[in-house]
């Protein structure tokens, strides 16, 4: 296999393995967390490292997805405590461990391949010169750990697929039948953890946050799905690393920033053209709508004022500019739609329903 | 005694002081407004937005004068905030999303441009060490006057509307409702928490400057309750953590100065979450036992009275076990014993018999009195 | 109906959230002098009608007038009390200071409160009874407590007006009889007060005004006249089964279940 070929699967594992997990943050609300797990476990891999003094050890991981689950429970205890809210938890607890750990690494272990760029930005182009013999075959280090955590991943959301969907939509329910919410988030928490952990190395901890993130709220505005929402983010995710890869190659920069890049294009593209929820389509529809709103406001206004004494003036269209702040062209507009779909009828400038019309106010205020 | 020796004639450590001091007074400030609106993290999200503004600003510009490539930041974070707000409000997608895609797509992207701009990919020979932990070290005079200029120009405005801040930041409805332009307010004080940031980012980096803005508003927030004396609070410990910090990584080797700031300021929160008076853990712990303890003795007094009066005599003496028994699960007993004969409330008549004294008796009384009255009241 | 003056019309109201209408074709007419409940179910857009009269939402359609003039031109005339859960009652203030902020209306641009504001503030506070909490950190306050010092808010405003959202939730006896007290004084003083209620027991015995209110508006009148059963069924559908026998003028007590607590 090709290097090009190599750098190319690390990219699509990598941001497989980092959009399902992610689909749990984003639809819980802790997207934010992410970001700070990306940056505390920096220091779970140096105390780890202190303690084995090996930088190749898996017990880095280990470290490192404590130090993952540690973050949470601070930020949790300090939410508890209701001295802060849970944002400036987060905001509190992650540059504070980051800190010790820049510190730790530049006062104890300067001249260790360890330092904090690499940390935070990553490289992926050098992933496959580090490799190992696995089954026989020789593979990049690279590919091993993040395909061992991809499958991880993948097995752990779907063992617990029920119990998760369930926890993520109704934890009251959840815990109610037993499943328990809370060993559930720190289960996926580890595996936010491990994931970052294996990814920094590949893209940086910043970028694990776009690939975490932002394919999986892009699929939030194509599907209602979670079953779909995680497919469709594995795939943004893949396709997000393929064309960052290859936007890289034609610029001749950096293949994390660019992936990152390309998941952010895909999001604002989905942005504005998603079919339903994307900004064209809104804009769209309320074009569309604002007619039958039209339409319906005008039988409305005729049945509330059909039988009152004021009838005569109310229901006349001239009447209707001043009292539904319609100009005058648009009121004609919205007569002449309401009669060819037979809604009103037309009598010397007086307006009356027809049985269709009231059949369809009838139909729009009984929600 | 040196060290202030060299901060006062040290003309590279006063001037990181001064910086540092600068920037974590504006912060501060702001962050008190970001914190109590419940937009922590929109300072981590603009710090890392404003890396493609630094770089195209340097792109169209050719020059790297800071005060560019601080517009140029200025801009991103600024562009950065907007397109969060459009997120949120036409879209499904909550504000932690929404903050998480702003940051990471931001960043990446300005590492591309930059990356692609000196042409060589690998993002750790990009120079971006200062852009990541900033360069307090190395600030110029002439980088901390027009940060001490911005910043001054940051606070007058936030004095000038103080009032609206205040206003928009407890009850934006209301605010609404007596006619102020709320939308704008919005945007005004979002823009000066950009401002703040971008006089941050040159000191301590993108990476801890989230932590300037949230940390001295959370330590101050602990020992007021006014919003006058808070934001006053965090700008001072901003500054305390500035100077301290800068102080503290001039004597180490090797220290970063960004990271050292924010150690001290997150010490400065710890202590204010431990032991600031009313609101501090300690504290609260504290009055927890007292009022523990005053439940305790107070029971038992009660109980003796209810147990004397199923006899004639008041004074009659109860075994300590009885007591022990009524007070199940309480513990402590003996100890409150000891605590109300001190007081003259009880006395031993022999050993394991406690009685109440003619004190013990009225104090009981009016106790149980007191309680009935309460429970009377709250209906 | 009557030669008094109105105090606020509403016309034709429409307003959409997105796309999905939230209040259809409203007309309102509410004298002067009054105290008036809108009540309806959960979603039936209370909140949302009074925020749209005071200007906090766009309508789609209609007409909205204060004394006969435009919203805008009159808001000096109109006090607000939003509801209490809408605040964060951690945020580091005390009670003399969120009562000032009813003057920040009059005062305006950049103008800090002084000494007379203050007095006003201290004025309203006495009247609400929370002198005594004037200096009191606003987390410290029970929810009663909370409410009043909102009443005492929107009193400083010296409006004609009083839009009040749910005054009554979460607030203990003493407080609800407190307010409704003072409700009353303000009418007895010419005001208008216009309050979003949900307690339907309370409707006959606290105002003289309803208005039923289910996207559409089913009713609106003096309650001895529009608060009938026939009005609640349309307004809630078939579930009027928590209302009590006498809380519903003209009712026939074998088609009601038995009363339940409306809080």
């Amino acid at each position: 296999m090709s290097v090009q070929l190599e750098v190319q699967l690390i990219a699509v594992v990598v941001a497989v393995a980092c959009a399902l997990p992610g689909v749990f943050l984003v639809l819980r609300g802790m997207a934010m967390m992410s970001d700070a797990i990306s940056h505390t476990v920096l220091l779970g891999i140096v105390l780890a490292f202190f303690l084995v003094g090996d930088l190749d050890s898996p017990l880095l991981i280990v470290g490192a997805a404590l130090m993952g689950v540690l973050t949470v429970t601070l930020v949790e205890l300090l939410n508890q405590t209701q001295l802060v809210k849970q944002d400036a938890a987060i905001g509190l607890v992650f540059p504070a461990l980051f800190s010790v750990a820049v510190i730790l690494i530049s006062r104890f272990a300067r001249g260790v391949h360890l330092d904090v760029d690499a940390v935070l930005l990553g490289e992926l182009a050098f992933a496959p010169f580090d490799r190992v013999q696995f089954w026989g075959l020789d593979v990049p280090i690279a590919l091993a750990v993040m395909g061992g955590i991809l499958v991880l991943n993948g097995l752990f959301i779907g063992l617990f697929y029920k119990e998760l969907k369930l926890a993520t939509f109704d934890p009251a329910l959840a815990a109610a039948l037993g499943f328990s919410p809370v060993l559930l988030h720190y289960g996926l928490m580890t595996l936010v953890s491990v994931t970052a952990v294996g990814a920094f190395d590949a893209v940086g901890s910043v970028l694990v946050v776009a690939l975490m993130i932002t394919p999986p709220a892009t699929a939030y505005l194509l599907t209602n799905r979670l079953s779909h929402m995680l497919g469709l983010s594995a795939v943004i995710g893949a396709g997000s690393a393929l064309a960052g890869y290859w936007l890289a190659r034609l610029l001749d920069a950096n293949i994390a920033g660019s992936m990152a890049t390309m998941t952010g294009a895909i999001f604002l593209v989905t942005f504005l053209l998603a079919p339903e929820r994307g900004i064209v389509a809104i804009l769209r529809r309320r074009q569309r709508q604002r007619w039958e709103f039209a339409q319906a406001a005008l039988t409305i206004h005729l049945l509330h004022h059909e039988d009152s004494p004021q009838a005569d003036e109310e229901c006349r269209v001239d009447h209707l500019g001043e009292h539904l702040r319609w100009q005058r062209p648009f009121a004609d507009e919205v007569v002449r739609l309401a009669r060819r779909h037979g809604l009103v009828t037309q009598d010397n400038g007086r307006l009356y329903l027809t049985d269709k019309g009231r059949q369809t106010v009838q139909d729009a205020i009984v929600r | 005694m040196e060290l202030l020796n060299s901060l006062l004639f040290d003309y590279t450590l006063r001037t990181v002081a001064l910086g540092a001091a600068t920037l974590g007074i504006v912060s501060g400030a702001l962050g008190s407004f970001a914190v109590l609106r419940r937009q922590s993290l929109l300072g981590d999200a603009m710090s890392h937005a404003a890396l493609p503004g630094v770089v195209i600003a340097f792109m169209l510009t050719g020059s790297k004068t800071p005060v560019i490539l601080l517009v140029g930041a200025a801009v991103a974070g600024w562009l950065g905030a907007l397109l969060m707000n459009g997120v949120v409000r036409n879209t499904r997608i909550k504000e932690d999303s929404a903050l998480g895609i702003i940051l990471s797509v931001f960043f990446g992207f300005g590492l591309m441009l930059l990356t692609f701009l000196q042409r060589n990919p690998d993002a750790r020979q990009a120079g971006l060490n200062s852009f990541l932990f900033g360069q307090a070290a190395t600030l110029l005079i002439s980088d901390v006057i027009p940060m001490a200029i911005l910043g001054t120009i940051v606070l007058l405005l936030v004095l000038i509307f103080w009032k609206e801040f205040k206003l928009l930041s407890f009850d934006r409805d209301f605010a609404a409702s007596l006619g102020y332009p709320v939308a704008w307010l919005d945007v005004v004080l979002t823009s000066l928490l950009v401002l703040a940031i971008v006089v941050g980012l040159q000191a301590v980096g993108v990476v801890l400057m989230s932590a300037m803005v949230v940390a001295p508003a959370a330590a101050a927030r602990q020992w007021t309750d006014r919003l006058g004396v808070m934001v006053f609070l965090a700008a001072l410990f901003g500054a305390i953590a500035g100077v301290g910090g800068a102080m503290i990584s001039s004597l180490g080797s090797g220290l970063s100065t960004g990271p050292v700031v924010v150690l001290v300021v997150s010490g400065i929160v710890l202590l204010s979450l431990l032991f600031a008076p009313n609101r501090g853990l300690v504290w609260n712990w504290v009055r927890q036992q007292r009022d523990r303890r005053k439940l305790r003795l107070q029971s038992v007094l009660t109980n003796m009275y209810y147990l004397a009066e199923q006899h004639d005599d008041m004074a009659h003496p109860h075994a300590v076990t009885v007591l022990q028994a009524m007070n199940f699960g309480q513990g402590g007993v003996r100890r409150s014993l000891h605590v109300l004969r001190e007081r003259g409330l009880v006395q031993e008549s022999s050993s394991g018999f406690w009685a109440l004294t003619a004190e013990g008796v009225e104090e009981a009384r009016q106790l149980i009195d007191s309680r009935r009255a309460g429970k009377g009241g709250d209906r | 109906m009557t030669e008094r003056r109105f105090a606020i019309e509403v016309e034709d109201l429409t307003l959409a959230y997105q796309d999905k209408p939230v209040l259809w074709d409203i007309d309102l007419h509410v004298p002067e002098g009054i105290l008036m409940a809108i009540v309806g179910p959960n979603g039936a857009g209370k909140t949302t009608l009074i925020k749209t009269i005071l200007g906090l939402l766009k309508p789609a359609a209609g007409r909205i007038t204060i004394y006969g003039k435009p919203f805008v031109a009159q808001r000096k005339l109109v006090a607000y009390v939003p509801q209490r859960g809408s605040v964060d009652w951690d945020f580091p203030t005390n009670v003399l200071d969120v009562v000032m902020m009813g003057r920040y209306g009059r005062l305006g641009w950049v103008k800090w409160p002084g000494r007379e504001d203050r007095e006003l503030a201290m004025e309203a506070l006495r009247k609400v009874g929370m002198a005594n909490f004037a200096h009191r950190q606003i987390s410290q306050l029970s929810g009663g407590q909370q409410q009043r010092t909102f009443l005492a808010r929107a009193l400083v405003q010296d409006a004609q007006i009083y839009f009040m959202d749910e005054p009554f939730q979460g607030v203990d006896a003493t407080t609800e009889r407190a307010i409704i007290q003072l409700l009353k004084e303000l009418r007895a003083a010419g005001k208008t007060v216009v309050v979003v209620h949900h307690d339907l027991q309370t409707v006959s015995e606290y105002f003289d005004w309803v208005t039923l209110l289910n996207v559409r508006r089913i009713a609106s009148g003096p309650v001895s006249q529009v608060f009938t059963e026939e009005n609640l069924r349309l307004t809630y559908g078939g579930k009027v089964a928590f209302l009590s026998k006498t809380a519903v003028s003209q009712s026939t007590p074998d088609t009601l279940q038995p009363a339940s607590s409306g809080g």
